[in-house]
């Protein structure tokens, strides 16, 4: 076990002991200089200590892509799985073990193209999991291809006229789907943002997805590049039961009152294309939570003997 | 032969095979269940076939719409289906004449055919019945008319749920069976509806009973031997389903698909009694990644599916294996490729079940003979995978999931139940994978355990699980993954030879058709040959001490429900022919020049084609096992 992790074997995870978000870095990321999954660890250290998460009680999930790494420099256990399918394994983990706090970290091609299928799912599921999708509008681990993210006429190496597809939204198709009890968007350029917006998924009793807007440094520096320069373009979604970060009021002048229970107005919001939204489009924290649904009570050993050699009656000859 | 005083004749014999054979819709399957059931319980050997179209409900009265069930019953234990039937409830010529092309009935079969076809007022009905029966003349079928339809609508409405439990009937009075275990099965089936529906079935068979005493001049007794244990009697899916329940699975991750479903069905009306559930994924991959992320989680999970849902969870059982979570992958095996035949048996993904996987990916693949063992082999198969941090696939096939046989009760164990893993603090400086360097074994460690943080990956890892493209850091992975195969295998024992140690022929078979090769066998001792059979039950590893076995013997031959290509055949040379997937594992396992008989014909194979093949393997000049 690394260095960090050995430290942390004398601690007990009672009240007394404090974790400062280091504690929750289990090795330093290895993503290219200026990548935004390295923002991303830092809003989620800063969101475990802020919880004192129990680090034994914490598992991150992922699939394959750049971000799919994450697991391995957060200091909780982690499941680095195969390519798409971080939900399902997600899936299995929180409906038979609830008390465990779930994190999934995808990257667009992860969540919105191999594995769209399960993303649809598991939102209709509504598992209570933080999910976040940091969504750089490319495949990098793989060098530069286009992903369904990638907006229209971006040029890569599978598409070198340009990406031929307008680009799919993950917040539309999200908000699109039956039970879906969270969709927000934040970005990495805005830290304070993310980490208010992680915290609100955190609290949110359901599946919480946020999309997490990132620049590749290799293959898309400058997708949001308009956005980053002019925080004109963007707009800040605020409302009570959203997010409002007050140190952003100076910078972001355009900010909009939207209630996150308003899944119409939510909807609207994601299909205008005219500004960059930032902030929670949709919540409701009273949706079905499958891992509730399916929780049954618990039978002991004797018990389940019994009952069997019951069953047994049935096909008795 | 003796004449009983109404003039009746009751013939005793050992055993009987009897067809159901209907439009689908029609009730052949609670007919044949009931009638099954109560042979079982009058203390007769019993195994019963399905006759199941692709289709829910194809156009009826066609050779297509064929929907039915075979009976075998006797006085001693019946392992399998047998070669023909000897008499036949059919309910229209078109669903007979099926039965007759796949040449499933005797040829001096009994045939109870509905009577309302021959005089149908429909000329084109009429005029298929007559060319049904002209076809059918080949054959000396004692053919008698019977007026299923007319009779049941003396009692219900709509003949169609009323003519099975008058052929029911038929047959009670034929064979002599108990009224009341009758009586009892059917308030069983229909539980769940008004009592009217119970009393009207039962009207139906008392009618059925009363039609054949009045109307059939012969009777069948089948003996039944007193048993002194306690016994069972169900399906393969069911037994797989309360095998899985005694087993202390928690979970079962699936998606429906053909013959494995019912597993699910099955485990989805009790398991909630046992503090677990069925989790009906959104396709066949993600069930497997829900049942891998509750086992890495520390609940005991299985996946349950059939060959095209296996080929999609390809990835992620390499996945399960390289990071040494333990999972129950059961495979009710049906026809391939592709879409294949879904509802047929085929005994094909034993080659896919051990290498479908990019990689090296060593799992145990273990297939259950009969349907006792598909309820103890989920017993086996969590044990080895929790033991091992293995997967472990449990290959069934449709034969076994539909096919119903009595077993003597399992006596159940309360440490089947205990829970997977002591949840302890991790001791200090135990790593992930701290591989035993003899066995490869590991302790596993769950979320939950405290000083146990650590990342699994598919990506090539150390001891720590810590990506690691390193040379050598690969090969001990590599290498540890693989050696508790071979420890696993030093548990094993040889496996037992039915029949002389020694001899000219020994067949290898694995999983359901051990019953059919048995009495293939059993017919060849008995004019004395020199044959004998072993049934595998673990295929990997491979059980220990064939290469032995095989030196026993001049030739061995394998017989499986697959393809190989047949001697003889255009292109076809010593270069060129495939063969069966389990001779081709025994090949190159023993360096043994073994040869196979396989077929697929989409059916369970007939002792009498696997005793016509053993004869002609014997009687060929052609060399045997080399020396």
């Amino acid at each position: 076990m690394s260095s960090i992790a050995l430290s942390l074997l004398d601690l007990e995870t009672d009240s007394t002991v404090c974790l400062q978000a280091d504690d929750y870095q289990k090795r330093p990321g290895k993503w290219c200089a200026g990548c935004g999954d390295f923002g991303a660890l830092n809003a989620v250290k800063r969101l475990l200590a802020k919880e004192q998460l129990q680090p034994e009680k914490t598992v991150f999930v992922s699939g394959i892509g750049c971000s799919s790494r994450f697991p391995h420099y957060v200091n909780t256990y982690g499941f680095h799985g195969i390519h798409g399918r971080a939900l399902p394994v997600a899936t299995g983990i929180k409906i038979t073990r609830p008390e465990l706090d779930v994190f999934v970290t995808m990257g667009d091609g992860d969540c919105t193209s191999i594995g769209a299928g399960h993303w649809i799912h598991a939102t209709r599921y509504n598992c209570n999991m933080v999910v976040l999708m940091l969504d750089n509008n490319i495949y990098g681990l793989t060098k530069n291809q286009t992903s369904p993210t990638t907006p229209q006429g971006y040029k890569s190496m599978t598409s070198p006229k340009g990406a031929h597809l307008p680009a799919l939204d993950p917040l539309q198709a999200t908000l699109g789907v039956s039970n879906a009890s969270f969709v927000a968007q934040t970005a990495d350029w805005v830290p304070a943002h993310m980490f208010a917006t992680m915290q609100a998924a955190y609290e949110h009793p359901g599946f919480s997805f946020v999309r997490i807007l990132q620049r590749c440094p290799k293959f898309t520096p400058d997708v949001f590049l308009d956005a980053v320069q002019n925080p004109d373009l963007v707009e800040l979604l605020v409302h009570e039961n959203g997010v409002d970060v007050p140190s952003l009021q100076q910078l972001f002048k355009s900010r909009r009152r939207h209630d996150p229970l308003n899944l119409d107005d939510a909807r609207s919001l994601a299909r205008r294309n005219d500004m960059l939204r930032l902030g929670i489009f949709f919540r409701d924290d009273s949706l079905p939570v499958y891992e509730d649904l399916r929780a049954v009570p618990k039978v002991s050993a004797e018990e389940k003997v019994n009952r069997l050699n019951k069953e047994f009656e049935r096909y008795a000859v | 032969m003796s004449k009983a005083a109404n003039s009746v004749d009751i013939q005793e014999v050992p055993e009987h095979t009897v067809e159901i054979i209907t439009n689908s819709g029609e009730g052949a399957q609670k007919c044949a269940q009931i009638f099954g059931q109560t042979c079982a319980k009058m203390g007769n050997g019993v195994w019963t076939v399905e006759i199941i179209p692709a289709e829910i409900e194809p156009p009826h009265h066609t050779v297509t719409s064929t929907s039915g069930n075979i009976i075998r019953f006797g006085k001693d234990k019946i392992t399998n289906w047998g070669d023909q039937s000897k008499l036949a409830i059919a309910f229209n010529d078109q669903v007979l004449l099926s039965r007759h092309r796949l040449d499933s009935l005797r040829d001096d079969c009994i045939i109870l055919l509905e009577a309302a076809w021959e005089k149908s007022e429909d000329e084109e009905l009429r005029r298929m019945y007559d060319e049904a029966m002209e076809e059918m003349s080949s054959k000396n079928y004692k053919f008698i008319l019977v007026p299923y339809e007319e009779e049941a609508l003396k009692i219900v409405d709509n003949p169609n749920h009323g003519k099975n439990m008058f052929a029911l009937g038929i047959l009670a009075e034929i064979y002599g069976r108990d009224l009341s275990i009758i009586e009892k099965q059917i308030a069983n089936i229909f539980r769940f509806k008004p009592q009217k529906i119970t009393d009207n079935n039962i009207k139906l068979v008392e009618s059925g009973m009363a039609w054949a005493k009045k109307n059939l001049d012969f009777r069948f007794h089948i003996p039944s031997v007193p048993f002194d244990e306690q016994r069972i009697v169900m399906n393969g899916n069911q037994a797989s389903a309360l095998g899985a329940v005694a087993a202390g699975f928690e979970l079962c991750a699936m998606y429906p698909i053909t013959p494995a479903t019912s597993v699910s069905h099955d485990l989805a009306e009790i398991i909630e009694n046992y503090g677990g559930f069925v989790h009906q994924s959104e396709d066949e991959i993600a069930a497997a990644g829900v049942a891998i992320g509750a086992s890495y989680a520390g609940k005991t999970a299985l996946t349950v599916t059939s060959g095209p849902g296996m080929a999609l969870k390809t990835e992620f059982l390499a996945l399960a294996i390289m990071i040494e979570v333990p999972l129950v992958v059961l495979d009710v095996q049906r026809g391939g490729p592709s879409t294949g035949l879904p509802t047929k048996v085929e005994q094909a993904d034993l080659l896919s079940s051990i290498y479908g996987q990019p990689g090296d990916a060593p799992r145990v693949v273990l297939a259950a003979r009969t349907i006792e063992e598909c309820f103890h082999s989920m017993i086996t198969a969590r044990r080895i995978a929790e033991t091992f941090r293995m997967v472990v696939i449990v290959l069934t096939d449709a034969n076994l999931a539909t096919g119903v046989q009595q077993f003597t009760r399992p006596e159940l164990d309360v440490r089947w139940q205990q829970g997977a893993i002591d949840q302890s603090p991790v001791p200090e400086g135990l790593r992930p994978y701290e591989w035993d360097p003899e066995t490869g074994l590991s302790k596993r460690v769950i979320p939950g355990m405290k000083n146990g943080q650590h990342t699994v990956t598919g990506l090539a890892h150390d001891e720590e699980s810590l990506v690691s493209y390193h040379p050598s850091s690969n090969e001990l992975g590599m290498k540890m993954r693989s050696r508790k195969l071979a420890v696993f295998q030093s548990t094993l024992k040889p496996p037992e030879i039915y029949g002389d140690e020694e001899g000219d022929l020994l067949v290898v078979g694995w999983g359901s058709t051990q019953g059919a090769i048995v009495d293939a066998v059993d017919r060849a001792r008995a004019e004395g040959r020199k044959v004998s059979t072993v049934q595998l039950t673990f295929l990997s590893p491979l059980e220990p001490g064939l290469k032995e076995i095989f030196s026993r013997f001049d030739k061995v031959m394998t017989v499986e429900i697959n393809y190989s290509d047949t001697p003889g055949d255009p292109y076809i040379t010593e270069e060129t022919r495939r063969y069966g997937q389990l001779a081709w594992l025994l090949r190159a396992h023993t360096l043994v020049d073994i040869d196979c008989w396989t077929s697929c014909p989409g059916q369970p194979l007939r002792p009498r084609d696997i005793y016509n093949n053993i004869i002609a393997k014997l009687e060929s000049t052609e060399e045997g096992v080399a020396a």
